[in-house]
């Protein structure tokens, strides 16, 4: 692994974001609907000083996560197939998991950002009211590391196509199981080996504790594990297209 | 500088190219001659490093293209079929992101790329669109990426392909510079262009190598003649055809009628140039010259004439003994 390699993947992708609108109608539109899941919650009839508000709920920032990622993430490799730069790249003196890793750290570094938009609802919450500090902390760091798992996601997506829509629908398929495996867990026996399974891989229950204050080593070794097993079938798909 | 032994790629059950073996010596450029879908560009994404061989090795500035592939893809500067550009750049943004990529310092980066825009004549589209700019210009900006860092091998696919036939001379002069400087391997479907630019040709067929020489002794093998199309109104065919072949260094004529003019066919021998003569005997007679031009062979002959050259030798060394 080459840094600098890493670095320039990451630099132009970056400047790629941001030179086409797709990052800046991503970023309006999540901080908006965030907004709008904010302000209901804390209208509500029963308020609390939290951010779990914006956070869960139709238009909250986990749901918006998984929709949205797979648009910012499609073009990543799919663009480079249909362009004819892939062979560029592949043919270039980098490796091929320097490659994944850049363009992974651009796509994450854009939703950061995008997160760092919404950081005015903490703001808010400690100017008006007398939030628990540690709540929102934990609940960030959960929203970081699912971005993180749904940004590798994406990026497995773009690797297996050079059509940026089968990309996004693809990312957003893998996404919505990953979701909703814990309702799908409500329906078999509770209690057995495969319910346990299926409630372990829901990005939903590792969400949870973290969303109320409770940082559970478990949680974090389950989203790096799979940020990580993504990034690496990612590296592994783009090192097979080689072989066509 | 690139050497090949034995290369083999089969894509499922279908063999792409068959124990490729050839060698490019230092500062040589070497054209690769062959129809589309010969094999062409499947060997060059092997020798680039883009897909990996089913057998045989390669090794490119004396590192091999699969154990030593970073070293082995540092040496190449390499310009795909279809030029790969990020339409949303610039010129200049692109040179240098390609410059980063291959680890050039940013000074280099910097002075490189103004070298880059002298050569390929570049200047005044150094900060336009890459999506903005003409197919020439596109091929041209393929060509500064391939040149950036100074590789030692240069691979170029179908460099002259899809580009108006001014800038086609531009950039066969461009290559035609490298060449001592460079070890420049370049693919091509057109027998004149390789002819003009190479060293030496190696001509693929179905997969294979079917034949490997300079230049020039593999048109003098393959052509032998120099062949003058014209056509003539006035005067019966027989009587033009009795006219051309009584010119000096006429070896056959051949009347052709199927276009509705009368035209023909003339060989000659390729030392002379006849043309002249021929339009000043036409003339004479008070018939119209109404057009004359010299063709070469078409790579569909060059091919007959190989594939039965080689096939008489075959059934030469074939027949059996006189007992």
């Amino acid at each position: 692994m080459n840094v600098r390699h890493i670095q320039t993947i990451w630099m132009k992708e970056i400047r790629t974001y941001f030179s086409s609108p797709i990052a800046y109608v991503i970023a309006a539109v999540f901080v908006g609907l965030t907004g709008f899941s904010f302000a209901l919650s804390v209208e509500s009839r029963f308020p609390e000083a939290t951010v779990r508000g914006f956070l869960f709920g139709p238009t909250g920032a986990f749901f918006l996560v998984i929709l949205m990622t797979p648009a910012l993430t499609m073009r990543l490799f799919a663009e480079e197939a249909k362009l004819g730069t892939m062979e560029l790249l592949l043919t270039a003196p980098i490796r091929d998991s320097e490659i994944v890793l850049g363009k992974f750290l651009a796509a994450f570094t854009m939703m950061l950002a995008m997160f760092s938009l919404t950081l005015y609802f903490p703001l808010l919450l400690i100017w008006f009211g007398d939030p628990e500090i540690l709540p929102i902390l934990t609940a960030y760091a959960g929203l970081v590391l699912m971005g993180s798992v749904a940004v590798a996601i994406g990026l497995l997506g773009s690797s297996l196509t050079s059509n940026q829509i089968v990309a996004a629908v693809v990312s957003l398929a893998v996404l919505l199981l990953l979701w909703l495996a814990s309702f799908v867990a409500t329906l078999g026996d509770p209690g057995s080996l495969w319910v346990d399974f299926i409630r372990f891989l829901s990005l939903n229950d590792h969400l949870r504790d973290l969303t109320f204050g409770i940082l559970d080593s478990r949680d974090i070794v389950y989203f790096l594990s799979l940020t990580a097993f993504f990034l690496f079938i990612t590296s592994r798909i783009v090192e097979m297209r080689r072989w066509r | 500088m690139i050497e090949a032994k034995g290369l083999t790629k089969f894509f499922g059950d279908y063999p792409a190219i068959e124990d490729v073996s050839f060698r490019a010596e230092p500062g040589e450029v070497v054209g690769f001659l062959g129809p589309n879908g010969a094999g062409k560009t499947t060997t060059m994404r092997i020798l680039t490093g883009y897909t990996p061989p089913t057998s045989g090795t390669a090794s490119i500035a004396g590192h091999d293209i699969q154990t030593q592939s970073l070293e082995a893809r540092r040496a190449i500067g390499y310009l795909p079929e279809t030029v790969p550009l990020y339409l949303d750049m610039t010129v200049r943004q692109y040179l240098s992101y390609m410059g980063a990529l291959r680890g050039l310092s940013k000074q280099r980066i910097r002075s490189r790329i103004d070298d880059m825009f002298g050569l390929c004549r570049l200047e005044e589209y150094t900060d336009s669109l890459i999506g903005k700019l003409s197919k020439g210009y596109r091929q041209r900006v393929g060509i500064a990426q391939a040149l950036l860092h100074e590789p030692p091998v240069l691979i170029l696919d179908e460099p002259t392909i899809g580009i108006d036939p001014r800038q086609v001379v531009e950039t066969r002069q461009i290559i035609r510079g490298l060449g001592g400087e460079h070890t420049v391997f370049l693919s091509s479907h057109i027998l004149g262009e390789v002819s003009q630019v190479c060293d030496r040709v190696m001509i693929i067929h179905e997969g294979r190598i079917a034949a490997m020489d300079k230049a020039e002794n593999l048109s003098e093998s393959l052509g032998g003649t120099t062949r003058i199309i014209l056509e003539v109104r006035g005067g019966t065919q027989n009587e033009i055809t009795r006219i051309l072949a009584g010119v000096p260094g006429v070896q056959s004529v051949e009347a052709d009628e199927s276009s509705g003019e009368l035209s023909f066919i003339v060989e000659c021998e390729p030392t002379q140039d006849l043309r002249a003569e021929l339009a000043r005997r036409i003339i004479e007679r008070g018939w119209g010259l109404v057009d004359m031009h010299t063709a070469g062979l078409s790579l569909e002959e060059v091919f007959l004439r190989l594939t039965a050259s080689q096939e008489e030798e075959d059934s030469a060394s074939a027949e059996p003994e006189p007992a």
